[in-house]
């Protein structure tokens, strides 16, 4: 309970992920699927120190009028909602998911993402680019869910993008940081943050994403489905952070070996 | 009116969009219309009526990634 007050103090220490003009105090942000109950939820969201959470539409439950998941969620200052397009197999069907939740919660934030194959959930380029390009073009502040591909990443930005969200590995699979070497070429390469969406497992894996300089990143299921999902969202919290601090810090280069102590031969017979 | 709501066949008396996201028991502020395939802005329920026939999508936030 400690390190949630600590990360969550200053959790971005006056470097805050800016998206689209506006300022985010933490530079994890959290799904919102797979969690047991509201208040497992509400307290890793809490321990996470996130400041964007995802959310989903979903049709209305006449069972179920109130949702008990995502009403804490909007209950909680300092969170904003992020809608997400999940299950939209087309450009169109994004563009109008996307208009509904600005309906719903007058956010011009949308995180699109289009799927259309549920066996690897690989997000579609193409239609997310006609979704990304209508969509930033009726004044959303657009974030795609992209394979890791540099190119549609640059296309993305171009169109209006205010962050690419390049896949680490496939949802939901914990395969960490498969794309690394696409992921490097992107963030050189981009002039809106990089947010690597998708695939993280662990704690090392996001700090290792921060530290080649992605913005943020976002988990889900790493939190969701860990024995102990606030826990673990303070170590994400964490780790976030220390990625973040070793990038600007500035990483030496990879190179040949290169001594840290004098080579001076003190201990050798001097010379007759 | 005859209607199908969330893609089940509805009979209903309410005599406007509105009236129908009430007597469904959902919360107007926490709902989205969808009619016939479009968007209904919130502020244009009140004065949309319904004809038989009307696909009615109401749409709400659920958790996600």
């Amino acid at each position: 309970l400690q390190l949630e007050a600590d990360v969550s103090a200053s959790p971005t220490d006056g470097d805050p992920l800016v998206l689209g003009g506006q300022a985010f105090d933490s530079r994890l942000l959290l799904g919102t699927g797979k969690f047991a109950d509201a208040d497992t939820m509400v307290r890793a969201v809490r321990a996470a120190g996130a400041r964007i959470v995802t959310v989903a539409l979903r049709r209305f439950d006449r069972d179920r009028p109130r949702d008990s998941l995502v009403e804490p969620l909007r209950a909680m200052p300092g969170v904003t909602l992020m809608p997400n397009t999940s299950g939209a197999r087309t450009a169109a069907e994004a563009v109008r998911a996307a208009r509904i939740a600005r309906e719903l919660c007058g956010s011009r934030f949308v995180k699109v993402e289009i799927h259309p194959n549920p066996r690897h959930l690989m997000p579609d380029p193409i239609e997310t680019y006609e979704a990304c390009r209508t969509l930033a073009a009726d004044g959303f502040a657009v974030m795609p869910y992209i394979p890791a591909d540099p190119v549609l990443a640059k296309r993305l930005e171009e169109v209006g993008c205010v962050s690419v969200m390049p896949l680490g590995s496939a949802i939901g699979s914990g395969q960490g940081l498969a794309t690394y070497e696409l992921l490097r070429l992107i963030v050189r390469d981009s002039r809106v943050p990089v947010i690597v969406d998708a695939g993280l497992r662990s704690p090392s894996q996001a700090a290792a994403a921060l530290e080649m300089g992605c913005a943020a990143v976002l988990v889900n299921t790493a939190v969701a489905v860990a024995a102990d999902p606030p826990a673990m969202a303070a170590a994400f919290a964490l780790a976030v952070r220390a990625g973040r601090d070793a990038f600007r810090a500035g990483l030496m280069t990879v190179g040949e070996a290169s001594a840290t102590s004098p080579l001076t031969a003190f201990l050798a017979e001097p010379p007759p | 009116v005859r209607l199908i709501v969330n893609g089940e066949f509805c009979e209903t008396a309410a005599a406007s969009v509105e009236d129908l996201v009430r007597e469904q028991g959902a919360d107007p502020a926490r709902v989205a219309v969808v009619r016939n395939g479009e968007l209904l802005p919130r502020g244009e329920r009140a004065a949309a009526a319904l004809r038989d026939g009307d696909r009615i999508e109401l749409l709400t936030f659920a958790t996600g990634g």
